[in-house]
């Protein structure tokens, strides 16, 4: 679809405004509707987009598999991190009260730093699912 | 400070070693990391464990959110019992897993196995260990999904077929669970066990809790495989990779059947699931046959994997016929046979893996000759295969000595003579291979002739120990199954 000039020029007009919507769910998960699982969505969808107009190889290069992997991992340990981190500061495990001097602040910043980690696993798992299922046949299962 | 932590660094540590294992990548590192936090749990669970005994249950509270607003771990003489089986056992297998995995997988996929292993530790151990009903569930989605993945990782390509066939039955179970909790949630407002179990007499509608009661029946023994929805069980067994099977025989369905008593005696509570339904008459019915039938099934089964799968489903049927006593004696013997049973089954599939890996398949016809050429691994299955028949001075001796127990106490004299049957029928099975491995000639060529590498051979033989180890000194397992045999019966009100 790459000579396709309404489609590509729709999408590179379209990528950016996906990727700040996915950051604006992210980060106003706290307030309303939303959370890292949606904008992992979003975000993926937006790299799923470019994939599907400047094929998988040029999506591959933007987002490699690598990254996309390491992204998984990342995500949860940081998750379970946040969790550690309650119990080194004294409190229990996944405590966010003991994360700031004021208890409401640090519940804030303790789900702050958890949905960032589910934000960043969902995108990774999202993309690892895609790059997998349009992969196959290609020879570019193999890494 | 960190002592006050150990319920938490239980599950958290495997769960950590999850991502690790994949950002590291290299199959050595991820291998010493799964086994590290598999120790770290053992050794936790054991720490637990004596804290247990000592001091009454351990509650830790998640996020520092009270109970029953939040998530509360709960340890007592029961969780503590099966969390030392499931991360024991996970870390022979992990151990274990080194030389086997290397030769069933690619290379570039071990990591990968590294990091299941510990998610599928960390589910069950979560599984076990949380006191939360909806918490449970979450858990024992991260311990199916990827034992999904495991069993699919098998080199047989019906490997794949077996772990459909699984994730299909396993997430109606799943489902059914999770259908349950939603209705005892609907009628008491609670999601934390004790908080439901102290408010469930009070629920407006008994007819819903009844509902939630058949759901969760229904939808745990799908996971504990007992009969007749024990259908996905052989297969999966059978093609899953042979660290897989053993692992997954000597756990999964263990704390299944460690999450159908937390419900019926914890939660539900025996008049409600004695007198209100026929749940006991059913549980007998069903262990019965699955007993006997199992059993049959497994006489003429031409693969060794697949042989024990199935007499798995029967030794899952002494369980739950245990169960199915609601006494002392017969809870004792479903605690302890829970573990005894994990024990055993963990060292022969370990043992078979072994036969596995030299001769190429488990097929039983690549087990003549086995006395001569691979004598360490076919005397350890003989061993272990006397504690699956029960014999006096093993580990089955003593879970079938409380089962018998139990039925005198019940007056049931026809129930000790099935059990005893039943028995000769093990020996049947048992016999099939020391025909095949003793008094055959060696029969066609082997790949890779030899005695099974020790590093698989070490963690099998400490499993097969410990057949015979808990078979003479049984202070041990019988008082922590008695232990929690009293909580079950007197913890609920």
């Amino acid at each position: 679809m790459r000579r396709q000039m309404v489609l590509r020029v729709v999408g590179k007009l379209f990528i950016p405004y996906m990727l700040l919507f996915a950051l604006y769910v992210q980060f106003h998960g706290d307030f309303g509707p939303g959370g890292g699982f949606q904008a992992g969505v979003i975000a993926a969808a937006a790299i799923i987009f470019y994939a599907l107009i400047f094929g998988l190889p040029a999506a591959r290069r933007l987002a490699p598999d690598a990254v996309v992997e390491a992204m998984v991992a990342l995500g949860v340990l940081l998750y379970a991190g946040v969790g550690v981190a309650g119990m080194v500061l004294g409190g229990n495990y996944l405590d966010y009260f003991v994360l700031d001097r004021d208890p409401v602040a640090g519940q804030h910043r303790g789900i702050f730093w958890v949905e960032a980690g589910v934000g960043t696993t969902v995108t990774g798992v999202m993309l690892k699912i895609f790059y997998m299922f349009a992969g196959r046949g290609r020879g570019l299962e193999e890494r | 400070m960190t002592l006050a932590h150990l319920p938490a660094l239980e599950v958290v540590v495997p769960l950590l070693a999850a991502p690790l294992a994949v950002l590291l990548r290299r199959s050595s590192l991820a291998w010493a990391i799964a086994t590290a936090a598999c120790a770290f749990s053992f050794a936790v669970a054991l720490l637990l464990a004596s804290e247990v005994s000592a001091h009454g249950p351990i509650s830790y509270h998640l996020g520092s959110w009270p109970p029953p607003w939040g998530i509360e771990y709960r340890v007592d003489a029961l969780s503590a019992f099966v969390l030392v089986l499931v991360s024991g056992i996970g870390t022979l297998t992990a151990l274990y897993a080194w030389r086997s995995i290397a030769a069933e997988l690619p290379r570039d996929q071990i990591y990968l196995y590294y990091a299941l292993h510990c998610l599928c530790v960390a589910g069950l151990l979560g599984m076990t260990i949380t006191g939360d009903a909806f918490n449970l569930f979450v858990f024992m989605e991260i311990a199916s999904l990827s034992s999904y993945v495991l069993i699919a990782l098998g080199r047989d390509r019906r490997a794949l077929v077996a772990a459909y066939q699984y994730l299909i039955l396993g997430t109606i179970g799943a489902t059914f669970y999770v259908i349950g909790v939603g209705l005892l949630y609907l009628s008491t407002g609670t999601l934390n066990m004790d908080d439901l179990a102290a408010r469930l007499p009070q629920a407006a509608s008994p007819r819903a809790v009844l509902a939630a009661l058949a759901f969760i029946t229904v939808g745990v023994s799908l996971k504990l495989a007992l009969f007749p929805l024990h259908l996905w069980l052989p297969n999966a067994y059978a093609y899953a990779p042979s660290a897989v099977t053993a692992f997954l025989a000597a756990t999964a369905t263990k704390v299944s059947v460690y999450v159908l008593l937390r419900f019926y005696f914890g939660i539900f509570g025996l008049e409600l699931v004695a007198e209100s339904l026929p749940m006991r008459e059913i549980l007998l019915v069903l262990s019965l046959v699955a007993i006997v039938t199992a059993s049959l099934v497994a006489l003429w089964q031409a693969d060794l994997k697949r042989l024990f799968a199935y007499s798995s489903v029967a030794q899952i049927g002494y369980i739950t016929l245990g169960i199915s006593m609601a006494s002392r004696d017969g809870l004792t013997a479903a605690v302890v046979h829970l573990f005894n049973h994990g024990v055993t089954k963990g060292a022969l599939f370990l043992l078979v893996g072994g036969i596995a890996l030299r001769a190429g398949s488990a097929g039983l016809e690549c087990a003549r000759g086995l006395g001569r050429t691979m004598p360490l691994t076919s005397l350890g299955i003989v061993i272990a295969g006397l504690s699956l028949i029960g014999v006096p001075g093993t580990a089955g001796f003593v879970s079938k000595w409380y089962l018998v127990l139990g039925a005198i106490e019940a007056g049931r004299w026809w129930l000790v003579a099935f059990v005893v049957a039943t028995s000769l029928i093990a020996v049947a099975y048992v016999w099939r291979f020391v025909e095949a491995a003793y008094l055959s000639a060696p029969g066609g060529r082997t790949p890779e002739p030899g005695e099974t590498p020790a590093t698989m051979l070490v963690p099998a033989w400490i499993l097969v120990a410990a057949c015979v180890g808990f078979g003479l000194q049984t202070s041990w397992t019988v008082g922590g199954a008695q232990r929690a045999a009293a909580l079950l019966l007197g913890g609920a009100p």
